[in-house]
């Protein structure tokens, strides 16, 4: 058709410009069609909606009400969260956590000595923060920091005492003497000749001498620098030995936490590697520890730690009170870890294991560059959910007397000076807030991960 | 596979008994001294028994035992370790060792003073079951309860003790029991029943935490025995003395009239029987291994018995508990001392 014959129809009316575009019908789009597909899609979904909205329209006020309307925020005892005494409904008492918060921190840890423990916290958000943000430069030094630095660190400041600062002394010498040879090797290159071979002193002599002492050694540079941070404060201000008995709180909590999530891991792994090992010694051990760890309840494990230990070891030689569960806590952790490692491990084709062989990689490079780079990626809901069982499963402590943070605040509740009608409702609340943000965020933080190692596979 | 796992469990079971028959090493007092600490093993929390207060600090009657004994020995009453105990693990961990002595509200019983190897070495609080009701009930004794319905906590002696009771005195009763003590007190609370037992030094406790404590009261009759008191191991006579007679000193500063703040005052006191308590005259504390001035340490630091009783459950604190069959035997009570001589 050319446009002559076009403008040359009998039509009284031909549309010249498109239609203005229209907005979706109702029953496609918009926030109606959304409520129709996802709460009334049908009769039982209609129900359930329905069930849904009364349960919440039912109890959500009441909370409300209870926990933040009728709530007492401040106060010096029991007296501002008595009905009788305010003269007027009184729902959560606020008052009572802001009171003890201190306690639920530190536990009995002597108040002169708290900044200890602040500093431990501080150092502990800084290594999660460098190893868990993608962006964060220098992560070789994080990992160092994290697994190496921070432990010994938190190990001193927490304890204290004679044996601390011989471990800070000793750190500081030997990371000097390590200094000291680096500084020596790279302001000598023929001494690197030396140690490297010959063939590779013309590289080395090419880099100016700063350049060759950075690299490894600024591992090195840095544990000097927290060694001698430690030396520093444990001279000036001293660092006296505080007893494990005197820990609690949310210290405790996430000590037992962190010591867990920190040996499960690589413990984990080694274990897994070991049961789907061919050599059956190695087999036989990882096999055994497993079973045994997972066919015993946690709880008898501690029980057994604490109460029926001492009966057998004489009381010069048995372990501190607090170092019993966190072994134990440590051993579960790793035996749970090593099975979800193991399923990893036995998702992976053949085929990967194979390729590898024929590049020529042993054993240990074949697991590190490519079967457990793999493996982990598909177990991660795995391991954030047994770091998450663990995370709950330190309240276990309490029944072995240790106070961690839910046992800090069941001890304030009998506290006569904060008894009140809605003190344990109160506390209660508290602890479920912590420990619920504590897990989201683990478990936030393992879908963001997920999605990002997940880039390459999305189907 | 087996007979290397059975000889492996029994060489296990041999080195256990060996390393077990080395550890009944029975010169306690040395073992304190040499480790430079107490280590007493307390309650988890048991309002104005042994609590941790805002700052983290033991307090309590029975702390204040432990403070007692840590301050006759080293004249300072914080060198202490605090291991707190649950009901379950408490006498073992007395037998292993890990504790030198038990301080937490543990009944005086025949078979745990005889058979478990313990020994108790007195009372410092005399305790027993009673009864709760609200004043508006107008009932003044427990015998006037005839027909009413008791809350009580499931599968306690209590529920026994209350049957005892209610059967010997002949009175009909009704009992509402409830898994745990929450909710007993909940369902006092709310008005289900009309009188709530547990142990007298816990009503007062719980009492507390009812919506209008005041309308509430005590009734004055104890249905059971619960002497409370520190244990030691059966194995250190000179250990057991020791804390049987810091007990003792506590009890006789009181009755002599000895408190935390006229004991220097006390120390030229012309009375005998103080100058023996104090040290002034004689070297009683010598005897079971400590200084002459053993007690006036433990006043010093620490107070008498009295002092101690209304700080931490009596009119001084919150829970104020009268002293009952906690007064002094001159004053109608249980607590008696033999004298320093």
């Amino acid at each position: 058709m050319t446009d002559a014959t076009t403008e040359m129809a009998p039509y009284a009316f031909v549309r010249k410009e498109t239609l203005e575009q229209q907005a979706a019908p109702l029953s496609v789009a918009g926030p109606l069609a959304w409520v129709r597909n996802n709460l009334f899609s049908g009769p039982l979904n209609t129900l359930l909606t329905l069930l849904c909205v009364y349960i919440v329209a039912t109890s959500l006020p009441e909370l409300i009400r209870f926990y933040f309307i009728d709530a007492v925020w401040t106060g010096a005892n029991r007296d501002a969260c008595l009905a009788d005494k305010v003269g007027r409904p009184v729902g959560a008492c606020w008052a009572y956590v802001a009171d003890r918060l201190q306690y639920f921190i530190y536990g009995s840890y002597p108040i002169s000595e708290r900044w200890r423990v602040n500093i431990v916290f501080a150092m502990f958000a800084l290594g999660v923060v460098w190893m868990l943000w993608t962006q964060a430069p220098k992560k070789k030094l994080g990992f160092f920091y994290f697994f190496v630095l921070m432990p010994i660190s938190a190990y001193v400041l927490l304890l204290g005492g004679a044996g601390a600062e011989r471990l800070v002394r000793n750190g500081m010498v030997l990371s000097l003497a390590l200094a000291a040879i680096y500084v020596v090797l790279s302001f000598v290159p023929q001494l690197v000749g030396f140690y490297l071979g010959s063939a590779n002193l013309a590289v080395v002599q090419e880099a100016s001498p700063l350049k060759r002492f950075s690299g490894p050694k600024q591992l090195i540079l840095f544990a000097l620098v927290v060694f001698g941070a430690l030396g520093v404060l444990a001279s000036s201000i001293g660092l006296p030995r505080v007893d494990t008995g005197l820990w609690g709180g949310m210290t405790v909590t996430f000590l037992i936490a962190a010591v867990g999530i920190v040996f499960s891991l690589p413990f984990g792994i080694l274990l897994a590697l070991g049961r789907r090992s061919k050599l059956p010694i190695i087999q036989l051990i990882s096999v055994i520890f497993i079973e045994f760890v997972r066919g015993v309840p946690l709880i008898t494990v501690l029980f057994m730690a604490n109460t029926m230990l001492p009966l057998f070891v004489p009381q010069e030689y048995s372990p501190d009170r607090l170092l019993r569960p966190l072994i134990g806590v440590a051993m579960f952790a790793a035996a749970y870890m090593a099975e979800v490692i193991r399923g990893g491990l036995q998702a992976m084709p053949k085929g990967q294991y194979e390729g590898a062989m024929s590049l020529g990689l042993g054993y240990w490079s074949m697991m590190r560059l490519i079967i457990l780079p793999q493996a982990l990626r598909i177990v991660i809901p795995g391991i954030v959910n047994t770091f998450i069982g663990l995370f709950k499963d330190t309240t276990l402590v309490t029944i072995v007397g240790i106070f961690d943070f839910l046992r800090t605040i069941e001890a304030t509740l009998v506290d006569p000076t904060w008894a009140t009608p809605t003190t344990r409702a109160t506390g209660y609340a508290f602890a479920a807030v912590f420990y619920f943000l504590c897990c989201w965020g683990m478990s936030r933080y393992s879908i963001s991960v997920e999605k990002r190692l997940a880039a390459g596979q999305k189907r | 596979m087996k007979k290397f796992m059975a000889a492996a469990v029994a060489g296990l079971g041999l080195a256990l008994a060996a390393t077990t028959a080395q550890a009944q090493a029975p010169q306690t007092l040395a073992q304190v001294k040499n480790r430079n600490v107490l280590n007493c093993g307390s309650n988890t929390g048991l309002a104005g028994f042994g609590l941790p207060d805002a700052q983290g600090n033991w307090v309590g009657l029975d702390v204040d035992l432990c403070r007692a004994i840590s301050a006759t020995i080293f004249n300072d009453p914080t060198k202490i370790k605090f291991i707190p105990l649950s009901a379950k693990d408490r006498f073992t961990a007395l037998q292993s060792g890990e504790v030198d002595v038990l301080v937490r509200n543990s009944t005086w019983t025949m078979s745990r003073d005889t058979a478990l190897g313990l020994l108790f070495t007195g009372v410092n609080y005399y305790d027993g079951q009673g009864f709760m009701v609200r004043k508006k009930l107008g009932v003044t004794s427990a015998l006037q309860l005839s027909g009413a319905s008791v809350c009580t906590q499931q599968g306690t002696t209590t529920e026994l003790n209350l049957a005892d009771f209610f059967r010997a005195n002949n009175l009909k009763y009704e009992v509402v029991a409830f898994a745990t003590s929450d909710e007993t007190v909940k369902a006092y609370d709310s008005g289900r029943c009309d009188a709530f037992t547990t142990d007298a030094s816990g009503l007062y406790a719980e009492r507390l935490k009812l919506t209008a404590p005041d309308d509430h009261m005590v009734l004055p009759e104890i249905i059971s025995k619960e002497p409370l008191g520190p244990a030691t191991r059966n194995n250190d006579a000179q250990w057991f003395n020791l804390v049987k007679w810091v007990h003792f000193a506590m009890v006789n500063a009181e009755e002599l009239g000895v408190t935390k703040a006229n004991v220097d005052e006390m120390l030229k006191s012309p009375n005998p029987e103080i100058k023996r308590l104090l040290g002034t005259e004689g070297k009683f504390g010598e005897a079971i291994g400590l200084t002459p001035d053993w007690a006036y340490r433990i006043i010093k630091h620490v107070g008498n018995y009295g002092e101690s009783f209304e700080k931490n459950v009596g009119q001084g604190s919150l829970l104020k508990i009268a002293r009952g069959q906690n007064a002094l035997w001159t004053k109608g009570g249980l607590q008696y001392a033999p004298p320093v001589r």
